[in-house]
């Protein structure tokens, strides 16, 4: 126990702590990006980000993953947040983690493996296509001057970090871009002019909402979304952690700990979150392993906001959206489209479709169901297809069968026989074909009564041990 | 003469060409050694977790990589270990050669094109730059 923590806490501290300030670094711009995505005041994302970060440092089961507000989670909260205020945001963030500890306590994490990568693929494209639109309003038609710094800022954030590496390359750019706005009295639109910004320090509140049904139920639906989609890419983020740190992590604790963190969270004023992929490789990158870097990324983040607090509002909105530019070009896969030429048919499909639905709908959770839901039908249909070849074999005709018999493929099987044979001796032939269920046993007992009622003798041959128990137990042969 | 060679290979053409070269320096010595590296860079991770179905499909595609480097050093009688880890692809490289003091350190020119390497930057340069022992660079 005690070696664990040790092990998990304090093996890597020198490379936890610098990586975990510069993790901090990075977060600002994108928790108040992320915060204007949703419709809320700034510090609701950074007090999320703080808040998260801390708490999944504890509880979470992949050391040195990054958990704070993110866009995916910012996106889908938005027409709540319009709709009915911030107050009800917190009551979902609350009831969000209460969801994810519950399908966390059920270990959901298992499920994973059965959402296909197609739908992955889809949902980074989408969510990149989702919080590129989001800035769209922000930059597009307003000033040529909005348009040059987007431009600048763009310049900065890629070509900086060619030459110099050690403070994120977007931080630089805000605070480069903020001070020339401010001095040179250039006139844009900034994070401020969106609404006010209190610098308090988070305290805990019970949400200010009515406690009736009513309330639930509109919480509800955000609150499910929210916890899928969360869930989602904290799991897919462990996974590339594991690989990059070429370790394995507890898939269970961390879908828990994404749980116990927004309910914490939510608590304390802040906006639902989950794992970040981009943060999370820049951690692992900056050489941050362990829980340490986690926490010093949440403490940093809690300092800079005090030191920084009354600067954030005269951020420029051309400058953040800049960086929210480059986060969506980073969380696009860019291979998708080879992906898209070199993969069967289906997965193309699945892919495009989940991203489709998801940009129609705005909501990343609608998307992945209709993948899943499309590729389950498009693996049904490709396991279904069953091939039955007719041989001539010493005087008996012998009837090899290939492919899945189960409820989805006895149709095309039972059509598959020719019909008119009279008077012979019949071999049908199960060697590579597994008998599933009992609409399968059914339809082979079909294709032996019509091919008896003809006259012919049938054997039935090859079966597997299982496929013959069934066989034996319902069917005539 | 060279006893142990480190060459780091990428999947590329040109890491393959600097195979050849490594078996035509290994071979001019009974006792040389060949040990073949590959690097997983940090920020292909995400792509490539993204793009296989599983932990082991992952495996399968990375050892695609390395295994026609080490095909040709199966077909002589040269002796070679094998190693996949995670890292910088530069920087990573340039740490495994100085831990492990090579007499020679073998390596493509470059798998990336002009814009990647624009973006990216040359991975053998920072290596001849900053390896301690001898780089051979091949194109």
């Amino acid at each position: 126990m005690i070696e664990t923590i040790k092990n998990e806490w304090f093996s890597n501290i020198r490379g936890d702590i610098l990586s975990g300030i510069v993790v901090a670094l990075a977060l600002i711009p994108e928790a108040i990006a992320f915060s204007i995505i949703a419709g809320v005041d700034p510090m609701i994302g950074l007090y999320a980000s703080f808040c998260i970060a801390v708490v999944i440092s504890f509880v979470g089961g992949r050391p040195g993953m990054i958990s704070a507000a993110t866009g995916a989670m910012a996106l889908l909260m938005l027409p709540l947040v319009r709709d009915h205020g911030l107050e009800y945001l917190l009551a979902a963030t609350i009831l969000t983690g209460v969801i994810q500890l519950i399908l966390g306590v059920c270990k959901i994490a298992k499920l994973m493996k059965f959402i296909p990568r197609a739908v992955m693929i889809g949902f980074v494209n989408a969510l990149a296509i989702l919080i590129f639109l989001a800035q769209v309003p922000h930059f597009v038609g307003i000033s040529t001057l909005t348009y040059i710094f987007v431009a600048i800022t763009l310049l900065i954030v890629y070509i900086v970090p060619r030459f110099f590496r050690t403070i994120p390359a977007p931080l630089i750019a805000i605070i480069l871009l903020t001070a020339v706005v401010i001095y040179g009295n250039i006139d844009l639109r900034t994070v401020g002019d969106l609404g006010e910004i209190s610098k308090t320090l988070p305290v805990f509140l019970i949400p200010d909402i009515p406690f009736s049904l009513e309330t639930f139920l509109i919480i509800l639906p955000y609150s499910f979304a929210l916890a899928i989609v969360g869930l989602l890419e904290s799991l897919l983020t462990a996974s590339i952690v594991d690989d990059m740190t070429d370790t394995e992590s507890d898939k269970h604790r961390e879908s828990r700990g994404q749980g116990i963190s927004n309910i914490i969270n939510g608590f304390f004023s802040g906006m639902a979150g989950c794992a970040m992929i981009g943060q999370s490789v820049i951690n692992v990158k900056s050489g941050g392993r362990g829980r340490l870097s986690t926490f010093v990324a949440g403490a940093f983040l809690m300092f800079l906001i005090i030191v920084l607090g009354d600067l954030v509002v005269q951020i420029p909105m051309p400058v953040l959206v800049g960086i929210m530019i480059m986060v969506s070009i980073g969380t696009f896969d860019w291979s998708s489209f080879t992906y898209l030429v070199k993969a069967p048919k289906s997965d193309a499909t699945v892919m495009l479709v989940t991203v489709i639905i998801v940009v129609a709908t705005k909501d990343l959770s609608k998307g992945v169901i209709a993948g899943v839901i499309l590729s389950a039908i498009f693996f049904v249909a490709k396991i279904s297809k069953i091939k039955v070849t007719q041989l001539e074999r010493k005087e008996k005709i012998v009837f090899q069968v290939s492919g899945q018999l189960f409820f989805a493929s006895v149709e095309s099987f039972v059509e598959a026989f020719d019909y008119k044979i009279k008077n012979q001796h019949i071999v049908i032939d199960f060697t590579d074909a597994p008998v599933w269920d009992d609409s399968a046993v059914s339809a082979i007992d079909k294709v032996v009564v019509k091919y008896r009622e003809n006259n012919n003798k049938v054997n039935i041959e090859g079966l597997n041990e299982s496929s013959r128990k069934m066989v034996d137990r319902l069917a005539v042969s | 003469m060279y006893k142990k060679i480190l060459l780091a290979v990428d999947g590329s053409e040109h890491s393959l060409r600097a195979t050849e070269e490594a078996i035509k320096i290994a071979s001019l010595s009974k006792e040389c050694q060949i040990d073949v590296i590959l690097v997983a860079g940090y920020s292909k991770a995400k792509g490539e977790v993204l793009h296989a179905s599983s932990k082991e499909e992952l495996e399968l595609k990375r050892k695609e990589k390395i295994s026609p480097a080490i095909n040709k050093i199966n077909d002589t009688h040269i002796p070679y270990t094998m190693k996949i880890f995670h890292g910088e692809p530069g920087p990573a490289i340039v740490e495994f050669a100085n831990n492990n003091s090579y007499d020679l350190l073998v390596i493509g020119s470059r798998g990336l094109n002009a814009f990647q390497e624009m973006v990216l930057g040359s991975v053998s340069h920072k290596v001849v730059k900053r390896a301690n022992c001898p780089v051979m660079v091949v194109k």
